[in-house]
């Protein structure tokens, strides 16, 4: 394809977004969506966007990271200090926070990965979940994060429209991201770490560049959620939160990130109903994960990207087929 | 000066000397055939010069460089190609992006030009896809581009492999029995192309070949090892008549 036929689709992409986001706008203002769904939809969205981040590494780079809670609560944190500790302008404290957030969760990533990316499989995944932990504990015991407690009073920064902006930029940075030279590295790396190796990638490289690409988009998935609750206390970054999102990426696909948004709604949704049963809820999604092995193992879309100009396409043939 | 040179190159696993003593050169242009009996260390020597193993003794100089010591992307960044004795596509990828992923010299834009799909990403991944689309002409194969590269029939893997091996643009191209599996139709096509594609891009060629008879035909000089050392170096007419040979490949 053509340089002009990609850049028609963006533009198609970024009227549908603008029209959403203009209906979400609208919604909000003639009180359609309440405070409560707001907040439902708010917290879908930080889910997906740390859902998201892990299918860059898990998805697309092939790596087990189980322990993307802990870029989460980094991202959080340093936003919310910055929130509680700073005297700048709404707007201005909003992009810092998440920014600095985000770049602390990097920083972290590349620190971990460094020594951690070398494992393989199981190994990574126990490297990582390990490190999930340390930073919950570390959370408990550090002078300046307020131990048990957490930090409270936070600025409320965050609503839908801004965070659903917030969500594009991520989603669409993932998206760009990936059809260029550093996203098929990452892709051959999952492929075959030898071969991709033998063809020059420098496979140690990509893989810490790749993995501190989405800690970074985690820690801004934290910070959001800094900026949202107005409370952060380190049980929130439990070790079941990265296994919820690495059962959205799974639902949704390993590779495709329209799945995780899909996958990210429809577990909100169906959250909502067995919020009764909190107890149950896990049970649910390892039923879930089951019938989805057997059904349909590579996840809803499976590597597969939503496209609404292919979509058109196919819509326009099977109306002039009609015809 | 040659192209490659070895000094006493030897590995050992735990106690097996899969290979020892090993000591060639190859020179610019020339097309080597490595033959030997199963589980010789044919296999191995190329991990050895490629960086997938670090030998245990020796070394490897590559256009005077010493190589030891480094990375696989590293000597292929120096030029240096292979090909697997079992085929190592990236599967799952369309043909023309498994030969992308190999235009590692050929693109340089930052992560930011792509994100923000400034010119330099445009102009850059036109290049490629170009000199992409090229090489896959050279083997026929311009039609099967975008076809997702587990879907090719194998004589084709073999072929997109070397294709792919060829977008590093290298000056030393070592060939792991690249007809293993293929018809006799097939594998003359395909020495044909190995000539082909030697002539075409200036190449020093090591082929490693279980087939004497093949190998005879294509090479100009032949290495033979067994058990890990070298029993033999010569032209085919040499290689064919050498006693030590015969009984490597007959037994005993
Ligand atoms: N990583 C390894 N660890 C232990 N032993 C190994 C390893 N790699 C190779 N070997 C051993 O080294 C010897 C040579 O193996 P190699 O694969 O190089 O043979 P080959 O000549 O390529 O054989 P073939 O013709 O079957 O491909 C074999 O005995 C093999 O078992
Ligand atoms: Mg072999």
């Amino acid at each position: 394809m053509e340089r002009k036929n990609f850049q028609k689709n963006y533009l198609i992409n970024f009227i549908a977004v603008l029209f959403l986001f203009g209906i979400i706008v609208m919604s909000l203002q003639m009180k359609l969506i309440n405070n409560y769904y707001q907040g439902l939809l708010i917290i879908a969205g930080i889910n997906i966007m740390a859902a998201s981040s892990l299918n860059l590494a898990a998805g697309y780079m092939g790596q087990l990271a189980l322990g993307h809670a802990g870029f989460m609560a980094i991202g959080a944190y340093t936003a919310a200090l910055i929130g509680l500790h700073t005297n700048l302008p709404v707007m201005a404290k909003l992009i810092v926070g998440i920014g600095c957030g985000g770049v602390m969760a990097g920083l972290f990533g590349v620190l971990i990965g460094i020594p951690a990316l070398r494992l393989r499989g199981d190994y990574l995944g126990i490297v990582t979940l390990g490190f999930g932990e340390i930073i919950r504990i570390a959370l408990y015991n550090l002078p300046f994060t307020g131990g048990a407690a957490g930090l409270k009073k936070i600025p409320k920064l965050i609503n839908l429209p801004i965070l659903f902006v917030i969500l594009v930029l991520v989603i669409s940075f993932l998206f760009l991201f990936v059809r260029s030279r550093h996203g098929r590295a990452l892709l051959s790396i999952k492929e075959d770490e030898i071969a991709a190796e033998s063809v020059g990638v420098p496979t140690i490289y990509y893989k810490v560049y790749g993995f501190a690409v989405s800690a970074f988009l985690a820690g801004v998935a934290g910070g959001c959620l800094a900026y949202f609750q107005r409370a952060l206390d380190p049980n929130k970054f439990k070790f079941m939160l990265s296994v919820e999102f690495f059962i959205i990426v799974v639902l949704g696909g390993m590779g495709s990130f329209t799945g995780t948004i899909l996958a990210g709604l429809f577990l909100a949704f169906i959250n909502e109903f067995l919020y009764e049963v909190d107890e149950l809820r896990l049970v649910i999604y390892a039923v879930l994960l089951i019938v989805v092995m057997i059904f349909k193992p590579s996840g809803l879309l499976g590597n597969r990207e939503f496209s609404l100009t292919a979509s058109g396409r196919w819509l326009k043939r099977k109306l002039t087929e009609k015809k | 000066m040659a192209l490659l040179t070895t000094e006493n190159v030897g590995i050992a696993f735990g106690g097996l000397q899969a290979v020892g003593h090993f000591d060639i050169a190859l020179e610019e242009n020339e097309l080597v055939g490595l033959i030997g009996p199963n589980g010789a260390g044919k296999t191995t020597i190329f991990n050895l010069l490629t960086g997938v193993y670090q030998p245990t003794e020796g070394q490897i100089y590559f256009q005077g460089k010493k190589i030891n010591g480094k990375k696989p992307a590293e000597i292929v960044g120096l030029g240096m190609a292979r090909t697997f004795q079992n085929i190592r596509l990236f599967k799952n990828l369309t043909v023309i992006d498994n030969i992308k992923i190999a235009f590692q010299k050929e693109l340089k834009y930052s992560a930011l030009s792509a994100i923000l799909r400034l010119p330099a990403y445009w102009q850059q991944e036109k290049v490629v896809e170009d000199k992409a689309i090229d090489l896959l002409g050279l083997f026929h194969m311009e039609e099967d581009a975008h076809k997702l590269a587990k879907n090719l029939p194998y004589g084709k893997q073999r072929k997109l492999e070397i294709c792919r091996a060829l977008a590093t643009n290298p000056k030393l191209l070592l060939l792991d029995e690249p007809a293993a599996g293929m018809n006799p139709q097939e594998t003359r096509e395909l020495m044909e192309t190995i000539g082909f594609v030697r002539d075409n891009f200036h190449l020093t060629i090591l082929l490693i070949e279980h087939d004497m008879n093949l190998v005879m035909g294509i090479c100009e000089r032949l290495i033979v090892i067994d058990y890990g050392m070298i029993i033999a170096k010569g032209t085919p007419e040499e290689i064919k008549n050498n006693k030590q040979v015969i009984k490597a490949y007959l037994g005993s």
